[in-house]
């Protein structure tokens, strides 16, 4: 299966992401509300990296500016050397909810992207590897209220590694299911970014995931967002859950977040 | 046979001694009733086709005798005997009480209650007429839904995507669109060419409102996620609408046309009751010119055929686009 899949995805360089003095703020009923003040942090091409705070910090903000779907009232975002303007499929953000049009099947979801760009016909090969990819081979014909939970945010990931972005935005994607899934789709997750060769940030407010999956986790204080820890992971993958590391790690993580008594 | 007998039983389940349908050859009974009362009962005044109307309803329940024995046998028909049994006794029950309250007793007063017989007369001398008028009727509603149908999911469509779009026609909408179609028809008779053309546009009017409204709303609450989803999947905004508003608007689009189609049917029949010389309501209506009461039951008989005939094709159509909407779980 994995090695099958090896062959399918070719290797895709990942981009480098370059966040420089990127300040935000809302607009609420006229009072300005700052949610990112002054962060500044360069992501390595190809790399993993966890995004780590409290819940409303603003990281899934900080996460919506690089996919550009809003634009950092300060500050720059350059996304391989060019500044991000507009939503890209190069670029491709997954959601906490796997948000799949109720209306297509399994299939005509993940082809979403090829058609809206016009290339499914050229292309149309993709939309099944996709889907074996994420292991959901025979279900392309399934509406989505027919999916479980995992199944679901597995289409969502197949939906977005299909466009062979150079970046994958990851918005919480595992929060809502529950905690055995959870704990397969982390592995999977893995898998994925290692045979994609892309760049991956998640947003997460788990400590246990952010440690267990990406080689850099960087910590967030509570809102408007600043940078507290910027944590290494230097372990190597398939990591194991109940590695002495990552306790220390996580001590470490929790100490920043101000929660570290418990541990 | 007894092998034969237990795997069709086996497979309904829902009347597993046997597979005769006792409550179907009941209903028979019912049937055969109402026609030892059509026939040895003396009719108050003299009635027509008293036999043959005796020979219909005979054959129904000789029908439901074969249907009865063959039972759970009959595959889809048994199934459906089976369901519908309780039913087909009322009517035959009811055809036995409407025989005798009308051309056996009178309690039911001559001519405002029309005999079953002369019913029978209305269908066997007049079909051609009320077939003619129904065509009518169906291709006028069809001509005039379909054109307000289109027209009213553009509006929707524009006023749920555009704002300068809804800033221009919500206020006209508001203002204009709950006034009763039915209310432009002087008006309309005297503008349109024709009186075929005026009812086709106020059959239009009547179905554009319910289905503009609905699409509008529809487009308005589809998740916002669905559009930046689709944004970062390389979109355009023509693919925004055609792929992404339009179908999550489809579930209110078809409640629109399910309204829509339901006061279509009442401008229909005024439409051609006041101006239109063909159609089921010029039907009725001439039939009341002439006091007959049989005429205008077979009408209005016929009419509830058809309105509810395409309500069910509506409902068929909505069931097919809409098949993902089901919560069937089949996994």
């Amino acid at each position: 299966m994995v090695a099958q899949a090896l062959k399918i995805i070719p290797q895709q360089a990942g981009s480098a992401i370059n966040i420089e003095a990127v300040s935000h703020r809302f607009d609420l009923e006229g009072a300005p509300l700052p949610v990112l003040d002054d962060i500044g942090f360069d992501i390595e091409p190809g790399s993993f990296v966890a995004l780590l705070g409290p819940s409303g910090c603003g990281k899934s903000t900080l996460l919506r500016l690089i996919a550009g779907l809003d634009h950092p009232a300060q500050g720059h975002i350059r996304v391989a050397g060019a500044e991000v303007a507009d939503p890209d499929p190069s670029r491709i953000l997954v959601f906490q909810d796997p948000t799949l049009f109720p209306w297509r099947t399994v299939r005509a979801n993940v082809a979403l992207g090829l058609e809206a760009q016009g290339t499914l016909k050229s292309e149309g090969h993709r939309v099944d590897e996709a889907i074996r990819l994420v292991g959901l081979s025979g279900f392309d014909k399934a509406y989505p209220h027919q999916l479980s939970g995992g199944m679901a945010q597995r289409v969502a990931l197949a939906r977005a590694l299909v466009n062979r972005p150079n970046v994958l935005l990851l918005d919480e994607p595992l929060g809502k299911l529950d905690s055995l899934t959870r704990l397969a789709m982390q592995t999977e997750l893995t898998r994925l970014w290692q045979q994609s060769g892309l760049t991956a940030v998640l947003v997460t407010h788990d400590v246990e995931e952010a440690l267990y999956l990406a080689q850099r986790v960087i910590v967030f204080g509570p809102r408007p967002a600043r940078i507290v820890a910027d944590l290494a992971v230097d372990l190597p993958y398939p990591r194991h859950r109940g590695d002495p590391r990552l306790a220390e790690l996580r001590h470490e993580a929790l100490g920043h977040l101000g929660l570290d008594s418990s541990w | 046979m007894a092998s034969i007998d237990i795997a069709p039983g086996a497979g309904t389940g829902a009347h597993p001694p046997g597979p005769i349908q006792r409550v179907t050859l009941l209903a028979s009974l019912g049937w055969f009733a109402a026609v030892a009362i059509l026939l040895f009962w003396q009719d108050l005044t003299f009635q027509p086709l008293v036999r043959e109307l005796a020979l219909v309803w005979g054959a129904v329940g000789g029908v439901l005798v074969v249907l009865g024995l063959g039972g759970n046998r009959l595959g889809r028909v048994g199934r459906w005997t089976a369901q519908r049994a309780p039913w087909l006794l009322a009517i035959g029950i009811g055809a036995a009480i409407w025989t005798v309250l009308t051309a056996k007793t009178g309690i039911l007063p001559q001519p405002f209650f029309p005999t079953p017989q002369a019913m029978l007369e209305v269908f066997i001398y007049d079909w051609p007429k009320i077939l003619h008028s129904t065509s009518f009727s169906v291709w006028l509603l069809a001509k005039g839904f379909f054109f307000g149908a289109v027209a009213g999911f553009l509006i929707g469509v524009g006023m749920g995507w555009s704002r300068a779009v809804s800033y221009w026609a919500t206020p006209l909408l508001r203002y204009v669109g709950p006034l009763p179609a039915t209310a432009w028809l002087p008006l309309a008779f005297f503008i349109f060419p024709s009186s075929g053309s005026a009812s086709v546009f106020l059959i239009a009017f009547s179905t554009a409102f319910p289905v503009a409204v609905l699409t509008w709303s529809g487009i308005a609450s589809v998740n916002r996620d669905y559009y930046e989803i689709a944004r970062t999947l390389g979109a355009s905004p023509l693919f925004l609408i055609l792929r992404v508003a339009v179908p999550a608007a489809l579930p209110h689009v078809f409640v629109g046309l399910f309204m829509g189609l339901s006061t279509s049917f009442a401008v229909l029949v005024v439409a051609e009751m006041l101006g239109v010389e063909a159609g089921l309501g010029w039907y009725l209506q001439w039939a009341q010119g002439w006091a007959a009461y049989a005429n205008m039951y077979a009408a209005l008989f016929v009419m509830a055929a058809m309105c509810s005939g395409l309500i069910t094709l509506l409902f068929r159509i909505r069931d097919r686009v809409l098949v993902w909407q089901k919560g069937v779980v089949r996994w």
